[in-house]
């Protein structure tokens, strides 16, 4: 470890390459949430006016809103008059000044997941006037995409350059009074991800990688819109297997899918906030509502998640399969250890003839963890020949830790087909015992046997983020044996 | 290699183990007989250090090491193998992938360099020829939808390509038809040298036609009964194992 802080000192004694861009004025605005909060917002970004009626109307709706009690999930309630709204990017002077104030902990699990050292720095938010080389690849990219008519940019920067698709497509597919967290996300967001893939254009490249530095800054109400054009297909990568240092609790993001004809989304999510300590103290809420819709025949939406990380995960990614012969996938590998809560799932509504959809549910509890699956198949009505399939499994580590699935079907068309199989199973002592009698740690060998029974999903991965989430997922289970 | 005790195990509160006296020095083959429940599996599972016995008395020296104060995984990587009389299935987990980790950690442990994918596959392949066994194996799931044939086969692979000093065969011919069998021991004996030594646990005296024995001992009731050399198999299998009790507890008798 004696090598860290003098690389990193080469580091920020770097000369300053690159502009660190400011321009935003005042820092915050005060606590609280009014009318006036979602105006001043929606001025502080320049909105165009549609912009701030949608957001009004979804405050709006959220103060009739109550918070949804059915997950299977506990915690204090939540002040909503004691959260800042709104705060332009933070003066990096106010984090760390160098990784020997880093909480050690984290700076061994970066270690131990292979994080190169800048980046190692800034996720841990410590005050690094350079800026790393990410800045000239992005730049690389973005003329790369910018090509082939690829839009790639932030959301406040598609409001501002691109306000025609944003209001054709913002809130179709979680309409703001959608639920509690959608429409509070809808009056405050701050910023998210915006993509546009135009007719017939396959996305050359994974939208991913060091973008996972660049997210950082979007706060805790984000909001990605991703569209896929007749004919398009994009990758998309959300997150970062690095645990994230994040002062705010809650976060409540909403994420929209688009496909039209023919397209195909596919968004990949590896999830490694801040849990908490062991006791629970300090993890993130991560309350999310994300949705896809295929709006045109055979179009193919498929959510990939690892969810390892935050307090309490409250999260359902779910397709609308509306075009006939549409595809919906659903891959979930969530984990939770010492005092975390997921309930989590997702929701596959069948409207188009003949569409098909695949869950498939890992979930692993160590600790005193706690987990449910939640997952709603509907046929519509109009669904004839609509099929789903859907395998729900838990693995349990020790006996503290609890599993629950809640599989709720909904058939109204009869030639429609639904599978459903489940499964509750422990890591054995023999499968334990047989691994180390082969020369491998107990820690090695129960990451190897979770790995194994993550196995369906990581294949859908792609390639770099499978090694990356199979590491996470030993080091989130570090402490779960012996 | 290997001196046990008056070793002293119990299983719950049942004692198993009751006073166990043994010596193995490399290049010696032992066959530990006897009838069902006689402690033989118990024995096994002592040395390669399961948890669902707990020793109560003596001791075991392994190359000069207090063997019962290893971990499990330590045990392995000093050089001791235990092939599983019922290999378990790990589901997902391929059977090069394990066993690429496992020979990975135990060279690693003796200070040598961790063999790449490509050194690796050669070295493996080289070994399921031996073993007749079809390279497909490989890359299913540890055991999972194996024959019983199988999943002895893949342990006896296992053995052959971590090249242990001292291997434990569990019952490794039960549940194996007379084909299986040979390869089995074909692939055992070709193990066999100088400096390793082996321990064989079987009910039947069938596997040691195939695999010659210095030294056969009958365990009954925890203790060892009787020891000699091969023709002592022979003799069990014309008597069975009901004489063995009246024989009387000579206490143990080493070779």
């Amino acid at each position: 470890m004696n090598s860290i802080p003098n690389t990193l000192e080469d580091l920020i004694s770097q000369e300053y390459r690159h502009g660190f861009e400011t321009a935003i004025e005042a820092d915050e605005i005060p606590k609280g949430l009014s009318e006036d909060t979602v105006r001043l917002i929606s001025a502080r970004k320049n909105e165009p006016e549609f912009l701030l009626e949608w957001r009004l109307e979804a405050y709006r709706r959220w103060l009739k809103m109550t918070p949804p009690t059915w997950a299977s999930v506990h915690y204090p309630p939540i002040d909503y008059q004691d959260i800042i709204y709104y705060s332009a990017p933070k003066s990096q002077k106010d984090g760390p000044k160098s990784l020997d104030e880093v909480d050690p902990e984290l700076l061994k699990t970066y270690e131990k997941l292979g994080i190169p050292l800048h980046e190692r720095a800034i996720l841990a938010g410590v005050a690094v006037d350079a800026v790393f080389d990410s800045v000239s690849v992005a730049t690389t990219f973005k003329d790369k995409l910018a090509e082939v008519g690829i839009i790639f940019c932030s959301f406040s920067e598609a409001v501002q350059h691109h306000p025609e698709l944003v209001k054709q497509y913002l809130g179709t597919v979680v309409p703001v009074q959608d639920n509690f967290y959608a429409a509070l996300n809808s009056a405050v967001f701050s910023d998210g991800s915006f993509v546009y893939i135009p007719p017939g254009v396959r996305c050359p490249m994974e939208l991913s990688t060091y973008f996972r530095i660049n997210a950082k800054n979007t706060g805790q109400f984000e909001r990605t819109l991703i569209i896929a054009d007749r004919g398009a297909s994009v990758s998309y990568l959300e997150g970062c297997t690095a645990p994230m240092r994040d002062e705010n609790q809650l976060h409540a993001a909403v994420v929209e899918l688009v496909a039209l004809e023919d397209a195909k989304i596919k968004y990949s999510t590896v999830q490694n906030w801040y849990p908490g300590d062991k006791e629970g103290r300090g993890g993130i809420y991560n309350f999310v509502t994300k949705r896809g819709d295929c709006r045109g025949a055979r179009a193919h939406i498929s959510w990939t998640q690892v969810e390892t990380g935050s307090a309490i995960t409250w999260k359902y990614p779910s397709v609308i399969l509306r075009g006939e012969d549409s595809v919906g996938e659903f891959y979930s590998v969530a984990l939770t250890n010492h005092r975390q809560q997921a309930d989590t799932g997702t929701k596959m509504i069948h409207i188009g003839r003949n569409t098909r959809s695949t869950i498939v549910s890992k979930g692993i509890s160590a600790g005193f963890g706690q987990q449910a699956y939640r997952g709603l198949v509907r046929m519509a009505r109009s669904a004839t020949g609509a099929r789903n399939h859907t395998q729900c499994d838990s693995l349990l580590l020790g006996d503290r830790c609890q599993a629950h699935t809640f599989p709720y079907i909904e058939v109204r068309n009869n030639t429609a087909t639904v599978e459903h199989e489940a499964s509750t199973s422990r890591i054995s002592e023999d499968q334990l015992f047989f691994c180390r009698q082969r020369g491998l740690s107990a820690e090695d060998s129960v990451s190897m046997i979770v790995n194994g029974f993550c196995k369906e999903v990581f294949k859908e991965l792609p390639m770099e983020f499978a090694v990356e989430a199979q590491k996470l997922l030993g080091v989130s289970l570090e402490g779960s044996v012996g | 290699m290997l001196s046990i005790r008056n070793l002293q195990a119990s299983v719950g509160d049942k004692p198993i183990l009751k006073g166990i006296n043994l010596d193995v020095k490399a290049g010696e083959v032992h066959a530990i007989m006897g009838p069902n429940g006689s402690g033989k599996s118990t024995l096994s599972n002592v040395l390669a250090g399961r948890e669902n016995a707990t020793v109560t008395g003596g001791s075991v020296t392994y190359q000069g090491k207090d063997l019962l104060a290893l971990a499990v995984e330590e045990r392995a990587r000093e050089g001791v193998f235990l092939a599983f009389q019922y290999p378990v299935e790990i589901p997902g987990v391929g059977n090069v992938y394990l066993l690429k980790a496992a020979l990975n950690a135990q060279r690693k442990h003796r200070g040598l360099p961790e063999l790449d994918a490509m050194d690796f596959l050669a070295l493996v392949k080289d070994k399921m020829k031996l073993m007749e066994m079809n390279e497909s194996m490989l890359y299913r799931a540890v055991n999972e939808g194996f024959s019983g044939g199988e999943k002895k086969r893949n342990e006896i692979l296992q053995m052959v390509v971590l090249e242990p000093c001292l291997a434990i065969l569990d019952e490794t011919d039960s549940g194996l038809d007379i084909d299986a069998l040979k390869v089995v021991s074909h692939g055992v004996n070709s193990l066999r040298s100088p400096d390793r030594a082996m321990i064989l646990v079987t009910h039947y005296q069938r596997l040691l036609d195939y695999i010659k024995p210095d030294f056969v001992h009958v365990l009954s009731d925890g203790r060892i009964q009787r020891s000699g050399g091969p023709e002592l198999a022979l003799e069990l299998e014309r008597e069975g194992y009901a004489w063995v009790g009246d024989a009387g507890n000579e206490g143990a008798v080493t070779p």
